[in-house]
């Protein structure tokens, strides 16, 4: 393992302090328990959107804290959910009288510590409403398995809402907004190579130089497929073909694009990869109507990308068109 | 033989030396099937717990589980943070208000926490998570009630050991793993083995008076 660390068990404590020195205009830093919150909070009168997750998936969500989008994020260990008293504790210093929600991505540890935390922040009197998200495709949603995973569509929710929660939206409103953005959103992600948990110090699994892994999720996990590696047009089709079927988009629908790279994969070939991905939609009647192309959700250095679609409405896509103003989001303003 | 508050305190200590023991075979474990932060992140749980240990000392067994329990559900994360909380508080609730524990009152405080993960994780036996260890330990504990601690404990940590065994074959529909469909079937479960861990080493602090 070669990586810009000290002490494995000191990474997010340390990256946090550089994120605090290098963003003093947008967020503070608490250490402890550790929690990324608006510079400006709280804002009075104003829903409070709070999210987090294992670290690991810079910029989300810390990198997502400002005007428009987040009030807060709680940053756990790398690949690991935050803990219920990071999540109480945002919630006390961001909440403004208007009530919070809570964004939270479908994973077991997410949903227990999200529930826990909860259960303190509402103990305190405050109203506080949970939505989950769910918009992995690879995974099976059934009894059978924890539920479809929370992958790069949640940055999508999270700026889209936040946008309603500025505007002066109440929690009812922003809860059922939220609701409708998971509603219509899908994605699907593979990777090239895997990533490598400081304190693990080995890879999470291992890709031959020729083969690929779909579906794979953002934590190092593997995928539910390896397949022989392909030219882009063919992996840009196998990551869209599950996410159009399964919405499912069609012929005259106006999406959002994202098309996220998982952290090592270069600019140049997630915009050849977006390409492709317009194409692919346009030849099927369906109109890109706003898109976004970057390493937003990633997985530490995995080589791989996603792509997400966000079924779009007028309100949805005036929303997205708001002003936001944070550290990995900025325009507008 | 019964467990007093001071032999508690000591197996708990006992639980984070064996915690930090298997800390890389654990995170060896979850990468298989999961995230690789397992023992990483048990082992920074447990390792709180000897931080609290040095600056308080709890005056009951009760205390002493409950002890764990919220430091674990403060410092670990994840889905084991919740649930082996959840599992070390229930315990404390069930063994409240005795200074002393018998062997009845180990299995009772052991089906206490069973039902608290099964309650809070919704996992059923078969599901491969820390659910098919702690359901036949229980049940041994069970049966063994009448006789002492060690006697209770070493039946549940026996059963307990078969139980993560059992894992193996399975295909996860709980937690991380479950993601993996059948590609999960083949690898032992590294919740299961936790929990099998812990219960021996219990077993064999109870044992080793």
């Amino acid at each position: 393992m070669k990586k810009i660390i000290n002490d494995p068990s000191a990474v997010v404590a340390e990256a946090l302090r550089g994120m605090a020195l290098a963003h003093p205009e947008l967020i503070r830093v608490r250490p402890d328990p550790a929690v990324v919150v608006r510079a400006d909070a709280p804002v009075a009168g104003k829903v409070a959107l709070v999210s987090g997750g294992g670290s690991g998936h810079e910029p989300l969500h810390g990198g997502f804290v400002g005007r428009g989008m987040l009030d807060a994020a709680c940053p756990g260990a790398v690949f690991t959910s935050p803990t219920p008293d990071q999540i109480s504790a945002a919630v006390e210093q961001v909440h403004g009288g208007a009530g919070v929600l809570l964004i939270v991505k479908n994973y077991t540890g997410d949903v227990l510590n999200f529930e826990t935390g909860a259960e303190l922040a509402a103990a305190e009197g405050v109203d506080v409403r949970t939505v989950v998200i769910d918009d992995d495709v690879a995974v099976k949603d059934s009894l059978y398995t924890a539920g479809r995973r929370g992958v790069a569509g949640t940055m999508l929710l999270e700026k889209i809402v936040g946008a309603a929660a500025e505007r002066g939206t109440d929690l009812d409103g922003c809860e059922e907004l939220a609701r409708r953005v998971v509603a219509n959103l899908r994605s699907l992600g593979l990777a090239l190579t895997a990533c490598t948990v400081p304190h693990a110090g080995e890879p999470s699994f291992t890709l031959a130089e020729d083969e690929f892994e779909l579906g794979v999720g953002i934590h190092g996990e593997p995928g539910r497929q390896r397949l022989p590696m392909e030219p882009a047009d063919q992996l840009v089709a196998r990551l869209l073909g599950p996410v159009l079927e399964d919405l499912p988009f069609a012929e005259g629908d106006r999406v959002l694009l994202l098309t996220n790279g998982m952290g090592g994969t270069p600019l140049v070939e997630l915009y050849l990869a977006h390409g492709i991905a317009e194409k692919l939609l346009a030849d099927k009647g369906i109109v890109v109507e706003r898109r976004l192309v970057g390493s937003y959700v990633t997985s530490l250095e995995m080589q791989g990308m996603s792509l997400t679609l966000l079924k779009l409405d007028e309100e949805l896509t005036e929303l997205w068109d708001e002003p936001v103003n944070t550290a990995a989001l900025r325009w507008g303003i | 033989m019964t467990c007093t508050t001071e032999t508690l305190v000591a197996a708990v200590r006992g639980l984070a030396g064996v915690v930090a023991e298997h800390r890389t075979e654990l995170i060896d474990l979850d990468r298989a099937i999961g995230d690789a932060d397992h023992g990483e992140n048990l082992n920074r749980g447990f390792t709180a717990v000897l931080s609290a240990l040095d600056s308080s000392t709890p005056d009951s067994p009760s205390a002493m589980l409950k002890l764990v329990a919220t430091t674990l559900i403060s410092k670990v994360g994840g889905a084991s943070g919740p649930l082996l909380g959840t599992a070390f508080l229930r315990a404390a609730t069930a063994t409240a208000g005795q200074s002393e524990l018998d062997g009845a009152a180990v299995a009772a405080a052991l089906k206490a926490a069973l039902d608290g993960v099964v309650a809070r994780g919704k996992a059923e036996v078969g599901d491969k998570t820390m659910v098919d260890v702690l359901a036949p330990a229980v049940q041994a504990a069970t049966e063994a009630a009448g006789e002492s601690v060690a006697a209770v404990l070493a039946a549940a940590a026996s059963a307990a050991e078969q139980g993560a065994e059992s894992t193996i074959p399975l295909v996860a529909r709980k937690g991380r793993a479950s993601y993996l469909g059948e590609r999960s079937a083949g690898h032992l479960d590294p919740g299961a083995r936790s929990t099998a861990l812990l219960l021996r080493s219990l077993a064999n602090s109870a044992g080793a008076r």
